[in-house]
């Protein structure tokens, strides 16, 4: 198998006139979460989970791809014109984004964020399609052992990388595990923290959680801060394409972001957030006498960050296809969609489902580029949508999403738990206690107490199994070098800087 | 004894609390041995790190200064109370009285979280969702939702 003939195969089932509908579905919906604030990918893909039943599995997944990272072109709209970044991902390029569209220059900002973007997302499927069967190759050799070390630095990465208070963020994971340990146990068949519901012998929907921490307790949490006042400089874009000089100063800082996206995206706790941050202090570094300088309209502030943070989205799903190890929030999502569609994620989903696999693979490219269609010239629509008051779109989005919740399995029980979550939601957006290292933990849960136990197994109690082998070994000491090198004062101290710059 | 951070402490505490009731469930499962663990085993391993890390949160809540007491500040009341009643109220009564009642309903009372509320924007966003939603996901996606109330049914 070599990477021409796999990705042949992935676009002969992305050009389906069926999947290319769903991708470009999944675009369209994208951008609109993204332009829109106050509703992340995160909501969004658990809003939609019900819809998926009725799909195949590959249209499904198309689908809920093109929302993640069609929300990542969509917030950098929003963040260059009215400098409320649509998503979390975007927050940076809205510092020299909204001080173009001041400028007049909004149009030349948008479609260096976009032609940035859709460039960072063909390198990044290349880079999928040429490094996800090397991953597969050693995630074949991996024991329960191995697994489990993986999982845990895994999710000592995904903290350690992308959070506030890594103790606060470490219990969240716990708080995850713990969560999802409410079920009934695989090997022995006892109900777990079931209180006699027999609804909870079941566990608790992945959905629930996701959509009472990321969509609910994030609407009450807007709707708790003061109006923001809105200045939107809809009547200013035009003059769509950048000038020679925009060009080039902006594809140095285009091909470094998407290097650097790239990277990022790979490793757990990465993905887009990551990748744009990260960027944007790489090219304040980097770029030498900027014309104009950064925080004041430099264009190299929103090509860097825009590219990274597509590549960094893209780059995301190598782990989650490989691996089966989810890096981020939306990720750990499509692990949940994949298993609702029957699908154990893992390194056999490229041998079992190869149209799966390079489907999505190959959709991608495909939903960047209609991406780029979607947003340079229908620019002018989206803008429309930005003046839509909040008090007519959070209670739609509530709608959505008890509907949501209530059709996965037509569980009103489901339903009060997610007002049960919003609830907690709001007392971890209270407290500062992030919802993703929960996410991430509740999804890992059912799989790392598995291979945790099949690990003491075969290895009849000795707990020595995870040092002594050696991938396993490597694998932990990766995590606690993790922990280590964040502790570290001189670290500590930029890694702060870094998350209270947003 | 005063508390230095706000949000630490009561994070620790969250922690610390849901650590000990986790565990104490836990026992009532059989922990089994290292060489066959049982349904216990990784719960009480899990809630036992996580009732830990609280107790550390909560002492250096106590313990270290940090920025201005790192205050909670105002809890949104209405918004969290009208949220969170909202979700219950469409789960109460979607069975019931379908969802032609339960989406004007819920957009109703839901919009009175917000500082704004106009009946005629709130009956017309409401009109145009329950005819979407019905076009979206009984029309389109198919799913089973029960449209009219039981008793017209």
């Amino acid at each position: 198998m070599d990477l021409l003939g796999n990705l042949a195969l992935g676009f002969g089932v992305a050009f389906t006139l069926q999947n290319l509908l769903y991708a470009f579905i999944g675009c369209v919906l994208g951008t609109l979460i993204g332009v829109l604030p106050g509703i992340g990918p995160v909501a969004t893909i658990a809003m939609l989970l019900p819809s998926i039943y009725t799909l195949d599995a590959t249209p499904a997944l198309i689908m809920l791809a093109g929302i993640y990272y069609g929300a990542q072109y969509g917030g950098s709209t929003t963040a260059i014109l009215i400098n409320v970044p649509g998503e979390s991902s975007s927050v940076v390029t809205a510092i020299d984004g909204y001080q173009m569209a001041r400028q007049g220059r909004a149009g030349a900002a948008l479609a260096t964020a976009a032609l940035g973007s859709f460039f960072a997302g063909c390198v990044g499927t290349v880079i999928i399609a040429a490094f996800a069967p090397p991953l597969t190759e050693l995630a074949f050799r991996f024991g329960p052992a191995e697994y489990f070390s993986l999982m845990v630095l895994g999710l000592i990465g995904a903290v350690v990388l992308a959070s506030g208070s890594l103790l606060k963020a470490i219990a969240m994971v716990i708080f995850g595990l713990l969560l999802a340990q409410i079920n009934t146990d695989v090997i022995s068949g006892v109900a777990r923290y079931s209180f006699d519901v027999p609804e909870l012998t079941d566990g608790i929907g992945f959905v629930v959680i996701a959509m009472g921490v990321f969509g609910f307790g994030e609407i009450i949490s807007n709707l708790g801060q003061p109006a923001q006042h809105r200045e939107v400089f809809t009547s200013r874009v035009k003059g769509l394409w950048p000038t020679r000089q925009d060009f080039h100063e902006a594809w140095p800082s285009v091909v470094r972001g998407t290097a650097l996206g790239s990277i990022l995206g790979v490793l757990p706790g990465g993905g887009a957030l990551l990748a744009s941050f990260a960027s944007y202090t790489a090219e304040k570094k980097l770029t030498r006498a900027p014309r104009i300088p950064f925080g004041k309209g430099a264009i190299q502030g929103v090509a860097g960050p825009e590219s990274a943070n597509n590549a960094g989205a893209q780059t995301s799903f190598i782990p989650m296809l490989t691996l089966g190890i989810p890096p981020n929030a939306v990720m750990a999502l499509m692990v949940g969609a994949m298993t609702i569609k029957g699908i154990q994620p893992g390194p056999q989903v490229m041998s079992s489902n190869p149209q799966l696999f390079w489907g999505l693979i190959a959709s991608m490219w495909v939903g960047n580029l209609m991406l780029v269609i979607l947003n340079l010239p229908l620019i002018g629509i989206w803008i429309k949508l930005l003046t839509v008051p909040y008090r007519f779109l959070f209670p739609a989005i509530t709608l959505f999403c008890c509907i949501g919740v209530y059709t996965l399995n037509n569980s009103r029980f489901d339903v009060y738990m997610t007002a049960l979550f919003a609830l907690v939601g709001y007392v971890f957006y209270k407290l500062r206690c992030e919802g993703a290292p929960l996410l991430l933990g509740f999804i890992l849960g059912p799989m790392m107490e598995e291979n945790l136990r099949r690990a003491l197994l075969l290895s009849r109690g000795d707990w020595s199994t995870f040092a002594t082998r050696p991938l396993s070994a490597g694998l932990l000491v990766a995590a606690a070098l993790m922990i280590v090198v964040v502790t570290l004062p001189t670290i500590r101290q930029k890694r702060e800087v870094a998350f209270s710059e947003d | 004894m005063k508390i230095k951070s706000q949000r630490d402490f009561w994070s620790g505490l969250m922690f610390l609390v849901a650590g000990v009731v986790f565990a104490v469930g836990a026992t009532n499962y059989s922990m089994g041995s290292s060489a066959r663990p049982g349904p216990g085993y990784f719960p009480l391993l899990l809630s036992f790190v996580m009732a830990v890390i609280g107790a550390i949160v909560l002492f250096k809540a106590l313990v270290f200064e940090s920025e201005g007491g790192d205050r909670i500040g105002a809890i949104a009341w209405r918004p969290l109370l009208v949220i969170v009643a909202s979700i219950a109220v469409f789960a109460l009564i979607i069975d019931r009285l379908g969802m032609v009642v339960t989406v004007p309903v819920l957009i109703a009372m839901s919009s009175l979280a917000g500082d704004e509320f106009r009946w005629r924007g709130v009956i017309a966003s409401a009109a145009v969702l329950t005819a979407g939603s019905w076009l979206v996901f009984v029309w389109g996606l198919k799913l089973t939702i029960p449209v009219w109330p039981a008793f017209l049914r």
